[in-house]
């Protein structure tokens, strides 16, 4: 009786409560872990420091190739911050406790990709304009970038997340899931870039948002979908 | 009807009733290949333009068009193994996964000595040639995880669900990188019209030669495929009698 009565507690907890309770414990074990924070962002800042060298202290060389820098240490910055996402879940077992709960996992997962998100996708977004500024981008494409970013980051984290997802229970995983997660990357890294360099010339650049929109409203509504999918697969 | 359907999974049934197919098979593409390659390399007109090198196409095109129906295919596989657990349409995917990759490859690299001559260029940077790639590095992304993951189950759901989400971002690379960049020519339309840029004596014999490296194709897949269900059967009774009966022969 006593028992059934608990079941029922657990079951009366609705899906939007669990999802700010998964949202919220993600943040909250983030913040207590500075390292895993600052890492991807001094990441990108270190990847972005590195093309100068590599190329030429230019100016008109560097801002030509600027929108493209940006967006691949973005991507690359993303992609190295993925691995936490779900490995010390699955390590101490709460990652199964989050596929027994009777709440749709499409939500759970898609709280710790938002999570993931904020604390990896955001901070790039607010320190583009610096590095940007380091780089010569022209003054008229920092609002294309930033935005660009902001559009292009979650959709980063969604599709990362499918790849970490199918990789969780692997003892190797590094270097797979750059392969399996970066060629999905490339529409989204492909369009952001074309943006910037777009507006540099003098170009509309409408179209590029509403595409980069349409592959943020596809990702929000189908990834979660597969991670979840392949999350049950891994931890079997 | 769905007792067909399930019959159609069993490993056995396939192998027994591919056994019967093979030699048609074999026969088909040797007839339509020796027809086609003779034709087009030496019946064929030389193009006002292009001049002898036209003739890469009719491998080319081919070759191009399965590694575009390759990855469909592992996604359409993977959806039966998610939905219906079928052993044969995992051990189907398993085997188009490294046959794609190695047709992508072809279609690559026939493309580029044909590029050299024509647009002075091994590479460029151009849409179908960038598509083409990054669907390369999705196979070898699938090809990856497989052998990665020991237990032959999961391997095959992960790959599944990773196979049907790259089917579903090829369509979106592709039209990313169109408007990205276009050297390519764009597809040509077959003409009944003799005086037409693409009159029936240029593209009837590249039909035959579709079909002929399509055959090819499921050939190389079901040969793959036989090899896999030996491989993963083996310890089932009609295997180990098949191989008694070879050994005996």
């Amino acid at each position: 009786m006593n028992n059934a009565r608990e079941i029922q507690d657990i079951k009366g907890v609705s899906t939007w409560s669990a999802f700010c309770a998964t949202l919220r414990r993600d943040l909250v074990i983030a913040l207590k872990r500075r390292n895993d924070l600052l890492n991807p962002i001094m990441f990108f800042l270190i990847v972005v420091s590195l093309f100068p060298l590599g190329i030429s202290p230019d100016p008109v060389e560097l801002s030509r190739v600027s929108a493209g820098v940006v967006w691949v240490s973005a991507l690359l910055a993303s992609m190295l911050s993925l691995d936490n996402l779900y490995r010390a879940d699955y390590e101490d077992g709460s990652l199964e406790q989050l596929l027994l709960s009777p709440q749709p996992l499409y939500f759970l997962v898609l709280a710790k990709n938002i999570a993931h998100w904020l604390i990896s996708g955001l901070p790039v977004v607010i320190l583009s304009p610096l590095l940007a500024y380091m780089l010569y981008l022209p003054s008229e494409a920092y609002w294309t970038m930033v935005l660009t970013l902001l559009i292009g980051t979650p959709v980063l984290s969604l599709f990362g997340s499918i790849g970490v997802a199918l990789t969780v229970g692997l003892g190797s995983r590094g270097l797979i899931l750059a392969v399996i997660v970066l060629p999905l990357a490339t529409p989204v890294l492909i369009i952001g870039a074309k943006a910037v360099t777009d507006v540099m010339v003098g170009l509309p650049v409408g179209s590029h948002f509403a595409l980069l929109g349409a592959i943020l409203a596809l990702a929000l509504t189908m990834a979660p979908l597969a991670s979840a999918a392949a999350l049950r697969i891994s931890v079997n | 009807m769905w007792l067909w359907f399930a019959k159609l999974g069993s490993p056995r049934w396939f192998y027994e009733l591919s056994d019967k197919w093979l030699p048609w098979l074999y026969l088909s593409m040797l007839i339509m290949m020796s027809i086609g390659l003779f034709w087009a390399l030496l019946i064929v007109p030389e193009d006002y333009q292009q001049g002898q090198t036209i003739r890469i196409m009719y491998i080319h095109v081919p070759v191009a068009s399965i590694s575009l129906a390759c990855f469909p295919l592992m996604a359409v596989a993977g959806t039966i193994t998610l939905v219906w657990k079928m052993k044969l349409a995992d051990m189907v995917a398993q085997s188009v996964a490294p046959i794609g990759a190695w047709f992508t490859g072809l279609a690559l690299a026939t493309g580029a000595i044909w590029g050299d001559q024509i647009w002075g260029t091994w590479w460029a940077w151009d849409a179908r040639l960038t598509s083409l790639l990054i669907q390369f590095f999705l196979f070898i992304g699938v090809i990856a995880l497989r052998s990665a993951i020991d237990s032959t189950d999961a391997a095959a759901k992960a790959c599944a669900v990773l196979a049907i989400v790259g089917a579903i971002n090829v369509p979106i690379i592709k039209y990313s990188v169109d408007w990205w960049n276009t050297l390519h020519q764009p597809a040509s339309n077959f003409s009944m019209d003799p005086v037409s840029p693409n009159p029936p004596e240029v593209w009837v014999p590249l039909l035959v030669m579709i079909c002929a490296v399509y055959i090819f194709f499921a050939i190389a897949l079901i040969l793959r495929t036989r090899n896999e269900i030996l491989q993963r059967e083996r310890r089932s009774q009609w295997v180990i009698d098949l191989v008694a009966r070879e050994k005996n022969v």
